[in-house]
């Protein structure tokens, strides 16, 4: 089912009781979700993200805007209503159930003409519970389970119900590392065989960026961006986009263009045709740069580390802003260790521009295009 | 390091000596409590003819009889008292029980106007000693025509502000998030009280029953003023009746045998739900 | 407002009760303090003013009353706490048979009062067959044996008193020690390290942790012993008046109700003259434990 959020806003009373100063968890936030998609809502902590999760599933009430499940609009409807299947970060597992009571559980709260006899509400259960592969643990207690079986029953609890959507608030943060990739694939899967529209709440971008459909980054309450998770991770709107995707984080240099050209440090690095004289932060992914004897930036050569696959060049720039430079490129290519610098050529499609004030982003033809 | 200084070895008498005081001391205290318990068994199987011919109390008895519990029930409307305090316990605490719930959830999970004031006035209400309010309540009963009904024993004892509080703070130790899930999943608030709030907080309600059993099994006070007819005397009251208008004569042996039965069955209660109910006390219960 | 609504519900039974038996008896029990020749009967009334606490206070069964309890008070809340102190500090530091004696010392707790008065009335009666079982004790010691329940006035205080701390004893042993069980060992270890002798130890360290417990305990005590009356029924029967050892709580309810009883306005006189007795020395109590109490 598609999803439609419609400027919704959503407003708090300051935790001083005495102020009367409010805090925006949620401004103004626009976006559409199509049905069958796995979308990842992206963001530093306190971004609104998991507010934006709570106004879909009904457990806040939006200060204003609408909400759209396919053509209804469920804006006013409660939580339990909605028929949205959520998944807590913490699992909220029920302690004094089993895990088939636990399952069963959604089912029993069915009414109407959607009640099920107690053989189908069974049946169901066993379905879910295969699915997510826990068939076995069925008459176990939470206690007795591991963190990432914990999760399996959480996830079989919110799909038992076959639910217009399926809700997952930072799934994969309370699993340790392995698991973490472990589970993240078979998210994506169970997605995959469910069609169940899929909404999932997290802070780490990698997670987002390896098993989404769509992403949608926010920031302070506001949606930055969003579309494909590589397209976006390509064509970041704006600095904190291109700062928030990507592993290792992009590199941000003080810049300046003078007749369309692109200067770091008073060296001309790239042609910057069409860009307006002035200065930029230059944004420049890790895997931007080529080892070249006669590259045009010239960087203090700090370390090596070699990791399997790649090898990242650890060094220093008097424009760089932060700590160190850190430069991916495939272990085939030699780097000189023993030279005190080491020079880089630029991939162009790997450098983004910023304006320094707005950090909107600049792009290379869009001058001459305006 | 063999052998021992000289005042290592008068550290490690002086030691020996404090640690048998101690004990000493514990035990005799433990005496003093048994002692009592301990009498009234020996008494209630002396018999009658036994424990008046001996001037000075034997310690032992070579010849123990039942016969004593007999006539206790025999002589005494002991049975109608047992019932009575049974049914006035199960009800009380069965009503109680109902009451505290539905307002611990209320303020608990619940959001409504002015529930920090209200919860302010409940906490008031737990300073003012039952000896000031139960004037108009005997009133209010005796002119209700409630006398001598489990009506007018039960009614004013079903609201506990401290069992409120207690249960409260109970509820508010389970995770928000499960309340959540509940409302996804599709319950009403009624139905996670019942369905996930009760269970998990199965601990807390079985220690303010078994308070409040304890509590009711030994009310005095109450039943006095509002009960006057023997057969509807709870057990302290018929005890009371018993030991003031015996059993036509002065029956020790038969008294010690009714004591007895009054007392075992808490004390069986006890035995069973020690912890629970000692952390219980500890919380902030009160005797009287 | 639906929340509203709801919340009410759930609160409804709860509220009713609260307010039927302890909101309006309240301002009631005012209100009948200041009636003036109150007939329980016609449920009429001659005028308003402080006849009735001028009667009580005049009353020498209720002048009997209060001097009994302060008496009690006085002897019961020192001795029952200073007990309960040894008792809980040779309980914490043994080991071996802990549980077996902490379970035994909280007996009389779950015990019918009633019940056990009885017994001990038994244990401490001389009647004409036979002296009694404490008496044979008294005649050990002394030679002239005393009837603790219809004999004199100090010895039948005695009794009550012997009888209250034992009663009273469970809940203090119990709070005190988890109080103690809740110090921390590395205070003790610290202890040892520089020297302090066990008594410097005790004073220094253990009274000042516990103190906010014994502080409790002293005030819960005070207001517990202060509305004795069970205890004193359980020994000396229903007629406190004519046994002499009536309390301030007893005056209360034979007022209200038996053979002298119908006065609920001097009932509620007596009553209200116990709340301010209570609250003052809970004032008081408060007042020295803001200044002593280490938190």
């Amino acid at each position: 089912m598609k999803v439609r959020l419609d400027k919704l806003t959503k407003v708090f009373p300051s935790r001083n009781k005495r102020s009367k100063e409010v805090v925006t968890a949620v401004s103004e936030v626009s976006f559409e979700i199509p049905a069958g998609k796995l979308v990842g809502l992206l963001g530093p902590s306190g971004c609104g993200k998991s507010t934006t999760l709570n106004l879909i599933c009904g457990l806040e009430k939006p200060t204003s805007g609408r909400i759209f499940f396919g053509d209804e609009d469920v804006t006013d409807l409660p939580a339990e209503l909605r028929g949205v299947g959520l998944v807590f970060q913490n699992y909220a597992l029920y302690p004094h159930m089993t895990v088939l009571k636990n399952i069963l559980f959604p089912l029993e709260n069915l009414k109407g003409d959607k009640k099920l006899s107690k053989e189908m509400m069974l049946q169901k259960a066993e379905e879910a519970a295969r699915l997510v592969q826990i068939s076995e643990l069925m008459e176990r207690k939470p206690s007795e389970l591991s963190g990432g079986q914990q999760q399996r029953v959480a996830i079989a609890r919110a799909l038992v119900k076959m639910p217009k959507i399926l809700l997952l608030d930072e799934p994969l943060s309370n699993l340790d590392a392995r698991l973490r990739l472990q589970t993240r694939e078979e998210l994506r899967r169970i997605q995959r065989e469910t069609g169940i529209t899929t909404v999932f709440v997290t802070h780490d971008q990698e997670e987002a960026m390896s098993i989404s459909d769509m992403i949608v980054v926010m920031k302070e309450g506001v949606i930055h961006q969003s579309g494909k998770p590589q397209d976006v991770y390509d064509d970041p709107k704006d600095l904190f986009v291109a700062k928030f995707l990507g592993t290792p984080p992009i590199n941000v240099f003080d810049g300046e263009v003078r007749g369309e050209k692109l200067l770091i440090g008073g060296a001309a690095v790239l042609d910057a045709a069409g860009v307006r004289d002035g200065a930029v932060k230059v944004g420049i992914r890790s895997e931007g740069f080529v080892p070249s004897a006669d590259g045009a930036l010239e960087c203090g050569f700090t370390a090596v580390e070699v990791m399997g696959r790649d090898t990242s060049v650890i060094c220093s720039h008097p424009a760089f802003i932060g700590d160190s430079i850190r430069a991916v490129i495939s272990a085939e290519t030699p780097v000189d260790t023993t030279k005190p610098t080491v020079r880089f050529d630029l991939k162009k499609s790997k450098v983004l521009l910023f304006d320094p004030k707005s950090e909107e982003r600049i792009r290379f033809d869009e001058g001459a295009n305006g | 390091m063999k052998n021992k200084t000289h005042a290592e070895k008068r550290i490690g008498r002086k030691r020996v000596a404090v640690r048998t005081l101690t004990y000493i001391l514990l035990a005799v205290w433990a005496l003093a409590v048994l002692f009592p318990f301990y009498w009234m068994l020996l008494s209630s199987v002396k018999s009658y003819g036994a424990y008046n011919s001996e001037y000075v109390p034997a310690f032992y008895t070579v010849a123990p009889t039942l016969e004593n519990y007999v006539s206790a029930f025999r002589e005494a409307p002991l049975a109608k008292y047992f019932l009575n305090t049974l049914i006035f316990t199960l009800l009380t605490t069965g009503i109680m029980l109902t009451v505290t719930v539905l307002a611990a959830f209320a303020f608990a999970r619940l959001e409504f106007k002015g529930k920090n004031i209200v919860f302010a006035l409940f906490l008031a209400l737990m300073m003012i000693p039952n000896e000031l309010v139960i004037i108009t309540n005997f009133q209010t009963i005796t002119s209700a025509g409630m006398r001598n009904t489990f009506h007018g024993l039960i009614l004013p004892s079903v609201a506990s502000v401290f069992y409120i509080y207690l249960l409260k703070e109970n509820f508010e130790q389970i995770p928000d998030e499960l309340y959540k899930a509940a409302k996804v999943d599709g319950t009403s608030d009624f139905k996670y009280l019942v369905k996930v709030m009760l269970p998990i907080a199965r601990p807390t309600l079985i220690t303010i029953a078994i308070l409040k059993i304890i509590e009711c099994w030994n009310s005095y006070v109450w039943p006095r003023l509002i009960t006057d007819e023997k057969a509807r005397f709870l057990v302290s009251n018929g005890i009371q009746e018993i030991r003031e208008n015996g059993f036509g004569r002065e029956n020790v042996p038969a008294m010690m045998a009714a004591v007895v039965l009054v007392s075992l069955p808490l004390i069986v209660l006890f035995l069973i739900f020690r912890k629970r109910i000692m952390k219980g006390v500890s919380m902030g219960g009160t005797k009287g | 407002m639906k929340n509203n609504l709801k919340a009410f519900l759930y609160l409804l039974p709860a509220l009713v009760f609260l307010g039927v038996f302890m909101v309006y008896p309240l301002a009631d029990v005012l209100v009948y303090s200041f009636e003036e020749g109150y007939n329980s009967a016609s449920q009429t009334f001659s005028g308003i003013g402080l006849r009735n606490y001028s009667f009580v206070l005049r009353d020498p069964y209720f002048l009997q009353a209060v001097k009994n309890t302060f008496i009690l008070v006085m002897i019961t809340v020192p001795v029952s706490t200073g007990l309960a102190l040894v008792i809980s500090l040779g309980l914490n530091s043994i080991k071996k048979l802990k549980n077996l004696f902490q379970t035994i010392y909280f007996l009389p707790y779950v015990t019918n009062t009633l019940a056990v008065g009885l017994v001990f009335m038994i244990l401490f009666k001389k009647t004409p067959y036979s002296d009694g079982m404490v008496n044979i004790l008294v005649r050990l010691f002394s030679g002239t044996t005393v009837d603790f329940i219809d004999g004199p006035y100090w010895a039948k205080m005695l009794v009550l008193s012997i009888y209250t701390v034992w009663i009273v004893l469970p809940f203090k042993i119990l709070i005190l020690t988890s109080a103690l069980g809740s110090v921390k060992q590395d205070y003790y270890n610290a202890a040892k390290i520089d020297g302090a002798s066990s008594w410097r130890v005790f004073s220094r360290i253990t009274v000042p942790m516990i103190s906010p417990m014994l502080f409790y305990l002293i005030i819960t005590g005070f207001i517990g012993a202060f509305k004795a009356y069970s205890d004193s029924v359980a020994l000396f029967g229903t007629n406190l008046n004519a046994a002499g050892m009536n309390t301030i709580v007893g005056y209360i309810y034979d007022m209200l109700y038996g053979d002298s009883g119908g006065f609920p306005s001097y009932a509620s006189a007596a009553a209200l003259i116990l709340f301010a007795i209570v609250f003052t020395i809970t004032v008081v109590n408060l007042m020295i434990s803001r200044k002593r109490v280490h938190h």
